[in-house]
């Protein structure tokens, strides 16, 4: 396999793998700043017990991202050398406000978050919660800010030639308000919170279905819909908004969403089918004509830009891109649908009564993190085959230095060292919830079972 | 020397700061889990685990932000050293996620092979990222080669010379000693008395690392000791340096501990700063043809950009160093093993 191929499955799975995290903790961080908040009002210990189970499974999904994370800031330089020299300049300041105002934020009142609950005040405590879920969101901030403006790019001008050529910033505002950040931020942020809902969801789910922790299982699942009903219909929202902004920033990427060719007619919209992009054609395919023409121009007769507008190496691979974006859609709209069902089922007041829904529930926690997953592969295998659209191309973007056996040596290590990773997730998260929120963990070593044979003994 | 206040010096001087941040805080985690070996009992094990429970994470950050600051003012520096240290750098991450795997799982288990194993995989995964950070720096001490495109054209096996593994064993060492200390101020006890003997041996281990680093680095490296002939004065921060680690014994044997750590703290800083001083303005030094070298300017941003950061850094700054600070404070004293511990 090329150098290009094999750096780009490298990042693909690595940013994939690291993406599961990310998304919980910045979910999890809104439900424990709403279910504190509720503590702190009511007085009510429940609320209390919920914010502590909740924020362990938050500090298991924080320690998995940073420990991926730091692989991905590795790898721009490290696989991505051309472009880290393109782009350094304009992702400079973004990186250096994300530094700043987001990890150090998120991680230094995490250990409060988690350790510190005998040493501080609840108001203090709370305090640090809600800096921890703003650290969260405000690391999603500059990242999507960052990866907009390889989508958009603006504020910057070329500086330099050939190879030396690299984009400078020239208005700050500019580069963080490029075409599409704001847009594809609320996006990504209203799917991080479907991804935390889903998981309270699912848990409170299943502690139901096994007729443990009552109490805490119904009035967690209570407050996590809430977030996902409202999240999955704002997702809707800045989904059709992200649409409509690529119509005009990014044509290839949304004429292969749709897999449309002909920049003359009409745009229909597909429900599923199959691309042959040979023939242009797509296979098995049911569509409503001229409604992606509708949602953009408000109008079904109008023409929308399709790939044959391009030339052959300026569009992406388009059934990929086709299969991902689809089935974000519909998985999209089935959490919809979960949510609003189950708060139609809460208002009759029958939640918990259907066994079959209870299993839905435990199995969508599922749905957002696909969707995130294919969302991301929609966006960014859409950009291709430009890294940073139409200033740089990927297959340039490359280091220089590495040559692929070493790619495939560090794959290697990552596979491994993922699934490690996964299974200790895993473990540790099936753990936490098996144990459940009502004692404190304990783990007797061999050291504490001695002590206490002794601690009897000599009591005798 | 020459020396100007213009950005990309106060830059070079603001990524120094950082990985001396990083050095002081992840140092002393790495070298208490490079001594986790040296004690048995399972309690005194986790006690040594928990001492760098809730900081281990936060004080990887600053490697994330250092990282990040790299990229952001020097991207030529962040793109040429990551990619021509590949496979150094892919063997670091490995051992820095298998590090973390072996904190989470180590007391999960009860069983004595469980934890005998994982604390095995801790210490020797801490040991390792020391070395092949030490080994990292090493190589930019000394100069790696570059070509006229900015590109490292050299190979893995070239980056591991002899200076760059002395100077590895150097970092390991200094973080040992660094730990000993902390260790002493985290815990009471039989198990402070046993911490306390450590501190003399980790003491001895690094100077000896430490003046046969400086001898080579005076015979085979000499562009590192130019500002130091021109610049006399200069030399007062090894004077310093050597002060700071004389002052430990004394503030061990007083049992003023924390004022012990200062002084291992002033320690690593003094060393970093040499290490600058040597550098400045080059960053990485190409060795041969030192034209191709990549100084502070020639692999910088645009004045812009580091203007602008520069502006999110002094707003930043103050939170940063206010929550540190107050984040130590809450979790001041000594270790308790507790249900929520490791």
């Amino acid at each position: 396999m090329s150098t290009e191929i094999l750096a780009r499955l490298q990042f693909a799975f690595t940013i994939g793998f690291h993406y599961i995290y990310p998304p919980l903790s910045i979910g999890l961080g809104v439900i424990l700043v709403i279910m504190e908040g509720m503590y702190l009002k009511t007085k009510n210990p429940l609320f209390e017990k919920m914010t502590k189970f909740w924020v362990k499974i938050f500090a298991l999904t924080f320690a998995l991202g940073v420990a991926t994370g730091i692989v991905m800031e590795f790898e721009f330089g490290t696989n991505w050398a051309t472009y880290s020299r393109f782009v350094g300049d304009v992702f400079g300041s973004a990186l250096a406000a994300e530094g700043i105002f987001a990890f150090f934020l998120e991680s230094g009142f995490l250990a409060i978050l988690v350790f510190g609950w005998e040493k501080v005040s609840p108001r203090v405590h709370f305090f640090s919660t809600i800096m921890v879920a703003l650290g969260a969101m405000m690391s999603a901030v500059w990242i999507v800010v960052a990866n907009s403006w390889q989508q958009t790019p603006a504020g910057y001008h070329i500086v330099g030639e050939g190879l030396n050529a690299r984009a400078e910033i020239t208005d700050f505002w500019g580069m963080v308000f490029n075409p599409s950040s704001m847009e594809r931020l609320s996006h990504t942020l209203s799917g991080a919170w479907l991804a935390g809902a889903f998981l309270v969801i699912s848990v409170s789910a299943y502690y139901l279905l096994k007729k443990r922790h009552i109490d805490f299982a119904k009035n967690s699942i209570k407050i996590a819909l809430i977030v996902a009903t409202f999240a999955s219909l704002f997702q809707l929202f800045t989904g059709h908004q992200s649409a409509v902004g690529i119509s005009k920033t990014q044509p290839a990427k949304l004429a292969a969403f749709e897999a449309h060719f002909d920049s003359s007619a009409a745009a229909p919209l597909y429900l599923f089918g199959w691309v042959n992009e040979k023939n242009q054609e797509v296979k098995f395919g049911v569509a409503i004509p001229g409604l992606l023409s509708y949602l953009i121009y408000g109008d079904s007769h109008k023409p929308v830009t399709g790939l044959n507008a391009f030339n052959n190496n300026d569009i992406p691979p388009v059934n990929i891109v086709f299969q991902s974006y689809h089935l974000m859609v519909a998985i999209g709209f089935t959490l919809i649908a979960i949510s609003l069902f189950s708060i139609f089922l809460w208002w009759r007041k029958k939640l918990f009564d259907h066994k079959w829904f209870l299993y839905v529930l435990v199995f969508s926690v599922l749905g957002p993190q696909l969707a995130n997953q294919l969302g991301w592969i929609s966006a960014e295998v859409g950009r291709q085959p430009w890294i940073v659209y139409n200033l740089l191309r990927t297959s340039e973007a490359l280091s220089k230095a590495v040559e692929s056996s070493q790619i495939v040596f560090s794959l290697i290590l990552f596979g491994l060292i993922y699934l490690l990773l996964f299974i200790l997730f895993i473990y540790l998260l099936n753990e936490k919830i098996q144990h459940g929120p009502d004692h404190p963990e304990t783990i007797p070593s061999e050291y504490e079972h001695k002590k206490t044979v002794l601690d009897r003994n000599i009591g005798e | 020397m020459e020396f100007t206040f213009d950005l990309n010096t106060i830059w070079f001087i603001l990524i120094g700061v950082l990985l001396a941040g990083y050095a002081i805080l992840d140092g002393f985690d790495l070298g208490v889990g490079s001594l986790h070996l040296f004690v048995n009992e399972d309690e005194d094990r986790r006690i040594l685990i928990n001492s760098i429970g809730p900081v281990w994470d936060g004080n990887e950050v600053w490697l994330v932000t250092g990282g990040g600051a790299l990229f952001a003012a020097f991207p030529h520096v962040y793109a040429t050293v990551f990619s021509g240290f590949y496979t150094a750098f892919m063997l670091l991450l490995f051992v820095l996620i298998f590090r973390a795997v072996a904190i989470e799982f180590r007391s999960k288990q009860p069983m004595a092979w469980w934890r005998k194993s994982w604390d095995i995989a801790f210490s020797v995964s801490s040991i390792l990222i020391a070395l092949l950070m030490g080994v990292a720096l090493g190589n930019i001490i000394q100069g790696i080669p570059l070509g006229a495109d900015k590109e490292f054209q050299g190979t893995f096996l070239g980056l591991l010379n002899p200076y760059a593994i002395l100077v590895g064993i150097t970092t390991v060492a200094l973080f040992m000693m660094h730990g000993s200390i902390y260790l002493a101020m985290k815990t009471e006890g039989h198990l402070q008395e046993r911490v306390t003997k450590w501190i003399n041996n980790t003491i001895i281990f690094f100077v000896i690392t430490y003046v046969t680093t400086t001898m080579f680095t005076l015979i085979y490296v000499p562009h590192m000791t130019e500002h130091f002939k021109s610049t006399p004065l200069l030399f007062i921060v090894a004077v310093l340096n050597m002060l700071a680690i004389a002052n430990i014994p004394r503030e061990i044997h007083l049992k003023k501990y924390f004022l012990a750590f200062l002084s291992s703290c002033a320690s690593i800083v003094a060393l970093l700063t040499l290490f600058a001083l040597g550098l400045f303005p080059d960053i990485v030094i190409s060795n041969p043809n030192p034209e191709y070298s990549l100084t502070i300017y020639n692999a910088a941003s645009s004045q812009k950009t580091l203007g602008i950061m520069l502006t999110i850094a002094i707003i930043g700054i103050p939170f940063v160093l206010a929550y540190t600070i107050s984040i130590y404070w809450v979790f001041r004293g000594k270790v308790k093993l507790t249900p929520m511990s490791y």
